[in-house]
C-alpha cells in the first residue's frame, strides 16, 4: 500500500522563509503527522514541528493543510485527492519561530488573566454537591484541547494585528463561559469579558466552531450566552444583586 | 566561554506533568521560590493524555471502599514488591487531593447524589476511579496548570535540562537549553524536583510521546542517586494495532471497566483460561458471573477481563502466537455487542472519536483489534516514600521518574493519584530543605556549566556521521524484539550488545542545520539518555531470575516468592554512563499491614 506523497513545507523563520517541495513514502492509514516525520526521518532532520500524543489529545500539531486551520494527527493522507501534493504552512496568526513552529505565548497571557475559579459562599470547601445536569455546560468547554486553532482562525485578530491586545479570542471566551456556568463558581467575570477581553468585537461569525477539533460549540453554546447574560448585568441591576446569592441561573 | 543566561530559585522542578505541577504549587504555598521547566508548553505533558481516571477509595460509590482495600489492592496488583510504606501513603492521602482538585475549578462526571462518581478498573476491588468520560488526565493537567497560573508560579516552557550540577555531594543546579532558540540556561537551585515521567520511547510498539526518553532517570543516574525496579515495564494489554501509523496508541481500559470483554479469533472469551491461581479467590469463575458483578458487587466476583495489566498482556501475547489472533495481530477488544451505543459514547467519546477518525471503525458496532503496548514504567528513582527525597542530598523524584510505589505492576488509576500525592509530598519537603538552609547554598562551578554546554554542542562539531533518527529506531526495534514482555537471557544479552553498538554511533552521530528549534539536534542529546534507561532496563532484567508482574522470564517463569519476593534489583551508574546493579532487600511492611495482604474475600 506504500507510496509516494509528494508534500510543500513552508521552511524559514520569522526573517521569512518559502515552500520547499519533498517527496517522502508513506503508509495505510497515515496521517500528515507521520509524513512529516518522515521528511524530518529521511531528508531534513532540522525541520520543526510540534507534537505529542499523535492522537488529538494534547493540541500541539496544529497547522493550516492546504490553507484549512487542523490537527495534522488527525488529518488522514486517504483524505486528501491522490496525486495532488499537500501543502503544510504554520498558523498565520502568530509569529512563527521556525518551519511549522509559531509563537504562541498570545494564548498563554490571556490564560493569566482569567480570575481563577473561586468556590461559591454556599460551599466553600470541597467535596462539592453538584448535579451532572449542572455541571454537564462547563464540562463541555473544559474538553478543549488548547491547540489555538480557533484563536488562529477568528478574523478578528487574523485580519487585524492591533487587535491582539484588546480581544481574548474564542478560547478565552469559552473559559469565560466554563467559569460562569461552573455551578459552584462564587465569582462575576461578565462586565470583565464584554469590558476589557473585548467580548463585543466578536460578530459571531462561528469560524471558530468550524474549526474546533473537539467539536466544541464554542458560538452557540459559549460565546452567544455570554453576550446575553452581559446584557442582564449591564441593563437589570436589580436582578444581578439579588442572583448572585443563588445558584446560577441556566 | 559558554554564554548563557541564569536564574536563582529554592526550588526548581523539571516536568510540567500532574507530579511536576502538584510538586510546584507545594513548594510555591510552602514559600519558596519555584521554577517548572519543561520540554512541551505547558499543558501537553503527558499528564494529558491519561484516560480513565484516578484512583482514590472515596467510597462514592462503594461505602465498603477505604484505605486498606485500596493499599491491599495496590500491593497483591504489584505482587508484593512495592514499598509499602508508598503504598499506605498513597492509599490515605488520595481522597483528599482529588477533592483539592475539585476546590481548584475540577469538573469530575457526578453520581446520582451529586458527588464524584467512580469507575471499575483491573485490580480495584471497587468502583474507585474519579474521571471526566475518558478524558481525565486532560481535567487533571488543565486544573492543575490553571492553578500553577493563578499562583504566579514561573515556567520554563520549551526548555530541555540535559544536566543537573552538583556542589560537592549535594545539588547546586541545573543546566539546560531553549528549544525556540537553542540558547543556556542555568538554574542555580539547592533542590531539583524530578518530575520527568517515563521511558517508553525506547520501544517500538508504544503508547508514549517523543517526551518519554527517561531523562529524569538518566539525570538521576549521573548525579548518583539510586534506580529501583527498572526490570518491570508496563505493557498495557490494549493499544491499537491497526493500521500501522497508530500502532501501540492506548485504548482505555475503561473499556473494560465498562463492560467490554476480549475474545480471539474463535470468538472464545479467552481470559477465563488464564485466571493465576494468585487471583483466583478474588475473580468470577464464569462469564455469568463476570456479567453480573457490573451491576452487584456484592455477590459477585470480577470478570477474567479485569486481572491486572500483567496477566492480560501475557494472555493476549500468547492467543497472538499460537495462532488465535485478529487479522492484524491482535484480539478483539468488544464493547458493541455489550452494551448500547449511546452507552458507549457517554462513557468513552474519545475512544469512539480515536476509532472513527484513525481507524474508521465504529466501535458501537464492530470490535476493535488490540494487542499489549509499552505503557508505563514502574521503577524509577529510589526515594524515602515520606519525603520523595533521593539518596542525593537535594534531589528528590515524583510521579512515573519515582520508584517502588508501584512493585512489579501498576494498577490503572493509580499513576494518576500517585502525581499528586507524592507530587505535594515532594514540593512540601524540597521547600522545608531549602529554608532550612543558612547562608551556606551550594555552588556552580563555571567549568562544569562549561563541561555541560560543550557536552550539548558536540553534535553540530561533526560531519557525516549517522542521523540520530536511524539510531533511535535501532533502539525501538532492539527493545521492542528482546526486552520486550518475554525475556530470555541470550536474548537480553544480545540486546547489551547492541546497546553498546549504538551508544558508539551516538559518539559519533552528527546533526544537520543550526541551534534554533531543531528536533534532529534535540532527539540526538535525548538519544544518550534513553541508551542509559535501556541498559538499565536489559541489566536488572537479566538479574531477576524469576516471573513477576512487569517481568517474564522465559528461562525462569516461576515466581519465586522464597528469595526474589524479598530483594529489590537496585541500578547505579557513574557519570560516564558506566551501569552496575545489586540486590537489596525489600522493606516489610509492619504487622498490621501485612495482616491487611493476607485478608481474602
Ligand atoms: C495514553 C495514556 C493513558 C493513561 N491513562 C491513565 C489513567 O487513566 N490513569 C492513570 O492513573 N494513569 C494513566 N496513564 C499513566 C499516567 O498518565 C502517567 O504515568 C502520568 O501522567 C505521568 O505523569 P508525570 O507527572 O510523572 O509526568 P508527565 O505528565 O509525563 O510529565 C513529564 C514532564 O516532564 C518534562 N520533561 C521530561 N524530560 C525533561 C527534560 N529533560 N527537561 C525538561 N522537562 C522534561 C516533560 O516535558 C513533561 O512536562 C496513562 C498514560 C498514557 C500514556
Ligand atoms: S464567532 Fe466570534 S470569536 Fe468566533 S471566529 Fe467569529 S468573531 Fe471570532
Ligand atoms: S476551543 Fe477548540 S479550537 Fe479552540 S483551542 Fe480549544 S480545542 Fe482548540
Ligand atoms: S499531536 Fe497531540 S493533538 Fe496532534
Amino acid at each position: 500500500m506504500a507510496y509516494d506523497l509528494k508534500l510543500r513545507i513552508w521552511r524559514g523563520d520569522a526573517s521569512g522563509g518559502e515552500l520547499v517541495d519533498y517527496s517522502v513514502p508513506v503508509d495505510e492509514g497515515e496521517v500528515v503527522l507521520d509524513a512529516v516525520h518522515h521528511v524530518q526521518a529521511m531528508a531534513s532532520g532540522d525541520l520543526a514541528v510540534r507534537w505529542n500524543c499523535k492522537a488529538g489529545k494534547c493540541g500541539s500539531c496544529s497547522a493550516e493543510v492546504n490553507g484549512r486551520p487542523r490537527l495534522m494527527c488527525l488529518a488522514r493522507l486517504s483524505t486528501f485527492p491522490p496525486g495532488e501534493p499537500i501543502t503544510i504552512t504554520p498558523l498565520r496568526t502568530f509569529p512563527v519561530i521556525r518551519d511549522l513552529v509559531t509563537d504562541v505565548s498570545f494564548n498563554y497571557v490571556k490564560a493569566a488573566q482569567v480570575p481563577a475559579f473561586t468556590p461559591s459562599k454556599d460551599q466553600p470547601q470541597a467535596p462539592f454537591r453538584m448535579q451532572q445536569v449542572d455541571v454537564e455546560r462547563s464540562q463541555e468547554f473544559r474538553k478543549c484541547i488548547e491547540c489555538f486553532l480557533c484563536q488562529n482562525t477568528c478574523h478578528v485578530i487574523r485580519d487585524h494585528e492591533d487587535n491582539k491586545e484588546a480581544f481574548a479570542g474564542p478560547r478565552s471566551f469559552i473559559r469565560y463561559a466554563e467559569l460562569e456556568m461552573h455551578p459552584n463558581d462564587g465569582l462575576d467575570r461578565r462586565r470583565l469579558v464584554q469590558e476589557e477581553r473585548g467580548l463585543g468585537m466578536c460578530n459571531i461569525t462561528k469560524c471558530c466552531t468550524e474549526v474546533c477539533p473537539e467539536s466544541i460549540k464554542i458560538t452557540d453554546n459559549a460565546i452567544i450566552p455570554m453576550k446575553e447574560r452581559v446584557v442582564d448585568v449591564k441593563y437589570d441591576p436589580v436582578r444581578f444583586l439579588s442572583r448572585r446569592g443563588r445558584t446560577k441561573p441556566g | 566561554m559558554a554564554d548563557y543566561e541564569k536564574h536563582a530559585y529554592d526550588v526548581v522542578v523539571i516536568g510540567a506533568g500532574g507530579s511536576g505541577l502538584r510538586a510546584a504549587i507545594a513548594a510555591h504555598e510552602a514559600g519558596a521560590r519555584t521554577a517548572v521547566i519543561c520540554k512541551s508548553l505547558l499543558g501537553k505533558a503527558h499528564t494529558v493524555m491519561a484516560e480513565g481516571g484516578i484512583a482514590a477509595a472515596m467510597g462514592n460509590l462503594y461505602p465498603d471502599d477505604n484505605w486498606q482495600v485500596h493499599f491491599r489492592d495496590t500491593m497483591r496488583g504489584g505482587k508484593l514488591l512495592n514499598h509499602w510504606r508508598m503504598a499506605e501513603l498513597h492509599a490515605k492521602e488520595a481522597p483528599e487531593r482529588v477533592w483539592e482538585l475539585e476546590q481548584w475549578g475540577a469538573l469530575f462526571d457526578r453520581t446520582p447524589d451529586g458527588l464524584i462518581s467512580q469507575r471499575d478498573f483491573g485490580g480495584h476491588r471497587y468502583a474507585r476511579l474519579a474521571h471526566v468520560g475518558d478524558r481525565t488526565g486532560l481535567e487533571m493537567i488543565r486544573t492543575l496548570q490553571q492553578r500553577t497560573v493563578s499562583l504566579g508560579i514561573d515556567v520554563y516552557m520549551e526548555c530541555t535540562v540535559t544536566d543537573l550540577l552538583k556542589d560537592g555531594d549535594r545539588v547546586a543546579g541545573v543546566f539546560a537549553y531553549w528549544r525556540e532558540s537553542g540558547r543556556f540556561i542555568v538554574f542555580e537551585t539547592p533542590t531539583v524536583i524530578l518530575a520527568t515521567g517515563g521511558i517508553g520511547k525506547s520501544w517500538k510498539v508504544t503508547s508514549n510521546s517523543w517526551e518519554y526518553t527517561g531523562d529524569g532517570h538518566a539525570l538521576a543516574l549521573r548525579a548518583g542517586a539510586t534506580l529501583v525496579n527498572m526490570e518491570f515495564v508496563q505493557f498495557h494489554p490494549t493499544g491499537m494495532v491497526w493500521p500501522p501509523s497508530v500502532r501501540g496508541l492506548l485504548v482505555t481500559e475503561s473499556v473494560r471497566g465498562d463492560g467490554g470483554v476480549l475474545r480471539n479469533s474463535q470468538g472464545r472469551r479467552f481470559m477465563y483460561d488464564y485466571i493465576p491461581d494468585f487471583f483466583k479467590a478474588e475473580t468470577s469463575d464464569s462469564e455469568a458471573e463476570g456479567d453480573r458483578w457490573y451491576t452487584d458487587k456484592v455477590n459477585n466476583r470480577r470478570p477474567a477481563e479485569l486481572l491486572p495489566r500483567d496477566e492480560v498482556a501475557r494472555a493476549i501475547n500468547n492467543e497472538i502466537k499460537e495462532g488465535r489472533g485478529s487479522p492484524h495481530g491482535g484480539v478483539f477488544l468488544d464493547i458493541a455487542s455489550r452494551r448500547s451505543p449511546e452507552y458507549i459514547k457517554k462513557r468513552l467519546p474519545s475512544m469512539y472519536h480515536q476509532f472513527m477518525e484513525l481507524a474508521e471503525v465504529d466501535i458501537t458496532k464492530e470490535p476493535m483489534e488490540i494487542g499489549p503496548t509499552c505503557h508505563y514504567v514502574m521503577g524509577g528513582v529510589e526515594v524515602d516514600p515520606d519525603s520523595a527525597a533521593s539518596i542525593v542530598t537535594g534531589l528528590y523524584a515524583a510521579g512515573e521518574v519515582a520508584g517502588g510505589m508501584h512493585g512489579s505492576n501498576r494498577l490503572g488509576g493509580n499513576s494518576l493519584s500517585d502525581l499528586l500525592v507524592f507530587g505535594r509530598r515532594a514540593g512540601m519537603h524540597a521547600a522545608e530543605f531549602a529554608s532550612g538552609l543558612s547562608s551556606a547554598r551550594p555552588q556552580i562551578a563555571a567549568a562544569d556549566v562549561e563541561a555541560a554546554a560543550a557536552a550539548a554542542l558536540e553534535p553540530f562539531e561533526r560531519e557525516g556521521g549517522e542521523n540520530a533518527y536511524s539510531i533511535h529506531q535501532s533502539l525501538q526495534q532492539v527493545m521492542q524484539d528482546l526486552v520486550g514482555i518475554i525475556r530470555r537471557e541470550p536474548e537480553m544479552q544480545e540486546a547489551l550488545a547492541t546497546i553498546n553498538d549504538l551508544r558508539a554511533k551516538t559518539a559519533h552521530l552528527s546533526v544537520e542545520g543550526h541551534r534554533q528549534y531543531n528536533p534532529g539536534w534535540h532527539l540526538a542529546l535525548d538519544l544518550r539518555n534513553m541508551l542509559l534507561v535501556s541498559e538499565s532496563v536489559a541489566r536488572a532484567a537479566l538479574e531477576r531470575k524469576e516471573s513477576r508482574g512487569g517481568h517474564t522470564r522465559d528461562d525462569y517463569p516461576m515466581t519465586d516468592n522464597d528469595y526474589w519476593g524479598k530483594r529489590n534489583v537496585i541500578v547505579e551508574a557513574d557519570r560516564d554512563d558506566h551501569v552496575r546493579v545489586r540486590q537489596q532487600p525489600l522493606p516489610v511492611p509492619p504487622p498490621e499491614l501485612a495482616a491487611l495482604l493476607e485478608e481474602q474475600h
